[in-house]
């Protein structure tokens, strides 16, 4: 496997949860068990209520599109993928997070907004894998 | 703050604007603020504040030997100078200092004595945006364009107007990089950067900067130029990250801060004659006069295509070309409020008939902050 040359995330102390989690294939949000918020990123408190008594869970990985670009200025190591999409899914249970849409062509007609989709995990470093979403349903 | 209680006295830009190789980022503020200062008749010696984005006021301050009682660093992004503009008035009349310098120097198509944008791998940022491939403003403030074309119905059409008005504007303004007329069909036809956001959509890459003496108004009538009254102020941040954004098709830190710098200002849309509204992109002006309610939600995109804000429209807006077609360094921010300061003394090369109260809005980051400055010549 060539080389990975874009950007590794670097887990902290509040995110770490989180990217074990990614390891594992779960996509892990955090809720409030004071006011049930749910939210992302992680952090030691909810955003809602202020409450430091906050748990994460496995969510559910089904999503819609809620926006995205579709890039033709790569970033450093985008090179071979332009042009890629940039894009913002709505997930499940509430939170939106920036991600790619894999698994579909990246043009106007194969990404339609709110159509359902789904996570996947891309595993880069032995300790990173990232949360790509694909159309729902696709292979 | 109290309506009328500071003015801009100074203001100036750099010397040269566009492309600047000859000169470093630093130099650049001393060229602005060394213009603003003659502007008003002053030298470094009568100031005492310092406020900047970009540098730090310790280095500003030092470079061009200030012994401020006052420094604001705020650094939030292009509306960075809205706020300094906002936090000096305060100062002013809390008399932690008498005179205050804003500066803005940017070297942002050279790159001389720039500091390198990144974001480490354990910043939110670098966690959980970069590693999608994002390249810069570009590929990430544009990410809420589809959302909004998909609630509202705008069109690519009138996205493109945004550039076509604006360059309208421009061709008026001999310092403006960019002044040919264009059309819809151009701005449609220029390189895909970001579906949907072509070339013309994006602001310039530029070299710059510029400068702004504010002191209290009852000093105001001492000097050269004519007063530019603070009549209200507004500020407020949402997120670090656009994909936090609440809502994709508005932005709540335009929200306040435009709601505030209203209320303090005591004013109404219709008492508004000219209006800036910080244009990295085509669909920033948009979502400024929806959020600060010149228009209703989904509205603004037929307000620009209408003509509504082109030379002779009834709201002047972006009058010197804006980040699309006049400059754009990096942080544009205090372009718009040196274009404000013209307008309201009578100076501007598209002079608005009339001029008497100008509404200056900023962005900072992507949806990130935001700073509204409304401005006056209209004595307290």
């Amino acid at each position: 496997m060539a080389e990975y040359r874009k950007p590794i995330p670097r887990p902290t102390p509040e995110t770490r949860d989180f990217w074990e989690g990614c390891k594992r294939g779960e996509l892990r949000l955090q809720r409030c068990t004071s006011c049930s918020h749910v939210f992302f990123p992680p952090r030691g408190h909810c955003p809602n209520c202020a409450s430091r008594s906050v748990e994460s869970f496995a969510a559910s990985g089904r999503a819609t599109l809620y926006s995205y670009v579709i890039s033709h200025r790569p970033a450093p190591g985008f090179e071979a993928d332009v042009p890629y999409a940039i894009a913002v899914v709505q997930l499940e249970e509430g939170p939106r997070m920036l991600t790619n849409i894999v698994g579909c062509p990246q043009t106007p007609e194969a990404l339609q907004l709110d159509m359902p989709v789904e996570v996947v995990f891309e595993p880069v470093t032995d300790e990173i894998s990232l949360p790509k979403f694909k159309p729902a349903g696709a292979a | 703050m109290r309506r009328k209680s500071v003015a801009i006295v100074g203001a100036a830009e750099t010397t040269e604007l566009g492309v600047i190789p000859h000169m470093s980022q630093i130099q650049l503020h001393a060229d602005a603020a060394l213009n603003a200062l003659a502007d008003c008749g002053l030298t470094p010696k009568d100031i005492d504040g310092v406020a900047c984005a970009g540098a730090s006021p310790v280095e500003v301050a030092w470079y061009l030997g200030i012994t401020p009682t006052w420094v604001d660093g705020t650094a939030v992004g292009g509306c960075s100078f809205m706020m300094h503009v906002r936090h000096a008035a305060a100062a002013i009349n809390e008399g932690l200092c008498s005179t205050v310098l804003i500066t803005h120097g940017e070297s942002g198509r050279s790159g001389i004595g720039r500091a390198r944008f990144g974001r480490a791998p354990d910043s939110l940022q670098g966690q959980f945006e970069m590693p999608y491939g994002p390249m810069g403003p570009p590929t990430l403030f544009t990410i809420p364009v589809l959302r909004y074309m998909k609630e509202y119905g705008l069109t690519e059409e009138q996205l493109a107007m945004v550039a076509v008005v604006q360059r309208e504007w421009a061709s008026r303004n001999p310092r403006a990089m960019f002044r040919d007329p264009i059309t819809v069909e151009d701005v449609l036809n220029s390189r895909m950067i970001a579906y949907p956001i072509r070339l013309l959509m994006c602001c310039l890459v530029t070299d710059g900067g510029g400068a702004l003496v504010l002191t209290s108004a009852d000093r105001a009538k001492d000097f050269p130029t004519k007063p530019v009254y603070i009549l209200g102020t507004g500020e407020s941040v949402e997120t670090p990250m656009v994909s936090q954004m609440e809502d994709m098709t508005t932005s709540k830190a335009f929200r306040v801060s435009g709601r505030k710098a209203f209320e303090e200002a005591g004013i109404t849309h219709d008492d508004v004659d000219h209006l800036m509204i910080y244009d990295a992109f085509a669909h920033l002006p948009i979502f400024g006069l929806e959020d600060l309610g010149f228009v209703g939600r989904g509205e603004a995109g037929a307000f620009i295509a209408e003509g509504n804000t082109r030379p002779g429209g009834k709201l002047p807006l972006n009058t010197n070309g804006g980040g699309l077609s006049y400059t754009h360094t990096g942080m544009y921010g205090m372009f718009a409020l040196q274009e404000s300061v013209r307008q309201l003394r009578g100076t501007a090369p598209a002079q608005v008939p009339n001029c008497r109260i100008s509404v200056c809005h900023g962005v900072g980051g992507m949806f990130a902050a935001s700073g509204t400055i409304i401005l006056t010549n209209e004595e307290p």
